[in-house]
């Protein structure tokens, strides 16, 4: 096992290849909930913990069920089937063993399901051919990258709130320019691991 | 059942202009900024998604009545997913090299809000011809903002059009990292507002001249 490769991998999908920033996904997610921080970080901590895990699962499904039966053409649709699933599963789980984590994180989880962030790891980790370890490194280092950039977001965001923007710029607009700026700081990471 | 009274031409400029999916509605953001560096992946993206918009409003339209209210939402997810298989492997197939800077976006359309959206709110009420107008209108709505986006980020950061060179000298190399699709994206929604209050402010002083002196100003 090679723990350097996998550390890598958490670093390279956390800031080198942020989700948010260089990759664009989750956007709507990002804009939509980075309004406050304390929504911020409830969904940073429900994505993490779905993107590793539904990483692991497809990565079974995929490697023991859809290529012996070489139906890894179906891919787009199995996957959004097991997230599904286990997203669905994962909020009875819940409600029943710990409700008042329900009462805190529940509402992020319905909005999970058909996110292309989440969808996005197991798609990139079956195309890459990683190995299980690889592919949960790349899913923790995704979350991680994410949890971070809507963190950041929601902190200016607060602070934007008071700011004096010209009307039609307000809201959305600015968000836009404020996460370009962002993106910007973050094209400073590259190459500061190469694979 | 709840049947839509708009002609065929008003629910395909509701989706093209005062519902527009990324200026308006700003929902499936992610491709607006990723696949927007040049004119071709974004044309590409457009046609894309005119296509799943258009055969998903079709299909659920077609099946309304059987479809069990309960199990919608995966009904919805399968044919959708069905659609975006179709058009990742014909676009792996006749356009490799597109395909291999968007397929990943291609593939992603499955998680789209903007689909979801109109099967749920609209394909599933509607006749067929309705339908497929909307999914239509919506479609060609996505697909103008991803050509206008990517006119100007193409335009500004390679001085280019489709590939072609138009301007020389140095381009704003800014304007296709990353972050100049934020810009791009950010500016064109500002001015979009800013037009939009423009014109609400002109109908308001012609209704007010049309009314007479006698409307207080608010």
């Amino acid at each position: 096992m090679d723990f350097n490769k996998l550390f890598q991998l958490v670093i390279a999908a956390s800031l080198i290849n942020n989700f948010v920033f260089t990759r664009f996904l989750g956007l709507c997610i990002f804009f939509g909930v980075s309004k406050k921080m304390e929504t911020a970080v409830g969904m940073s901590i429900t994505f993490t913990a779905v993107m590793v895990i539904s990483a692991a699962l497809s990565w079974v499904v995929f490697k023991y069920v859809m290529v012996p039966l070489d139906i890894t053409f179906l891919k787009i649709i199995v996957f959004i089937g097991i997230i599904a699933a286990f997203v669905q599963s994962a909020d009875t789980i819940m409600k029943k063993v710990s409700p008042s984590l329900y009462y805190k994180l529940g509402i992020y989880l319905a909005l999970i399901t058909t996110n292309c962030i989440i969808l996005a790891v197991p798609l990139i980790n079956s195309g890459e051919g990683y190995s299980f370890l690889e592919s949960m490194s790349f899913g923790l280092g995704s979350g991680l990258g994410f949890a971070l950039a809507l963190v950041i977001m929601a902190s200016i965001r607060e602070k934007l709130e008071l700011a004096d923007i010209p009307a039609p710029f307000r809201g959305l607009p600015i968000s836009f320019i404020v996460a370009g700026l962002l993106a910007l700081a973050f094209t400073g990471f590259s190459g500061l691991i190469t694979l | 059942m709840a049947h839509t009274d708009k002609s065929n031409w008003e629910l395909i400029k509701n989706g093209m202009f005062s519902e527009n999916t990324i200026f308006r509605m700003a929902i499936s953001l992610c491709p607006s900024i990723a696949v927007t560096n040049s004119l071709k992946n974004g044309f590409s993206m457009g046609i894309a998604v005119i296509f799943v918009q258009t055969m998903v409003n079709l299909t659920v339209s077609l099946i309304r009545n059987f479809i069990n209210p309960k199990i919608r939402i995966p009904i919805f997810m399968l044919i959708i997913a069905g659609y975006v298989s179709i058009i990742d492997m014909s676009m792996a197939a006749w356009a490799r090299p597109i395909y291999k800077q968007i397929g990943l976006y291609i593939q992603l359309i499955v998680a789209f809000a903007s689909i979801f959206a109109r099967a749920e709110v609209f394909a599933v009420k509607n006749r067929i011809i309705p339908s497929v107008a909307d999914g239509l209108g919506m479609g060609i709505g996505f697909f103008l903002a991803m050509i206008v986006i990517s006119f100007f980020r193409e335009l500004l950061g390679k001085g280019s059009l489709w590939g072609i060179p138009i301007v020389s000298g140095n381009p704003l190399l800014i304007m296709i990292l990353p972050a100049g699709g934020f810009f791009a994206v950010g500016i064109l929604m500002g001015f979009f507002n800013w037009m939009d209050a423009r014109i609400a402010a002109r109908k308001a002083a012609e209704a007010e001249t049309a009314a007479g002196v006698g409307i207080e100003r608010a």
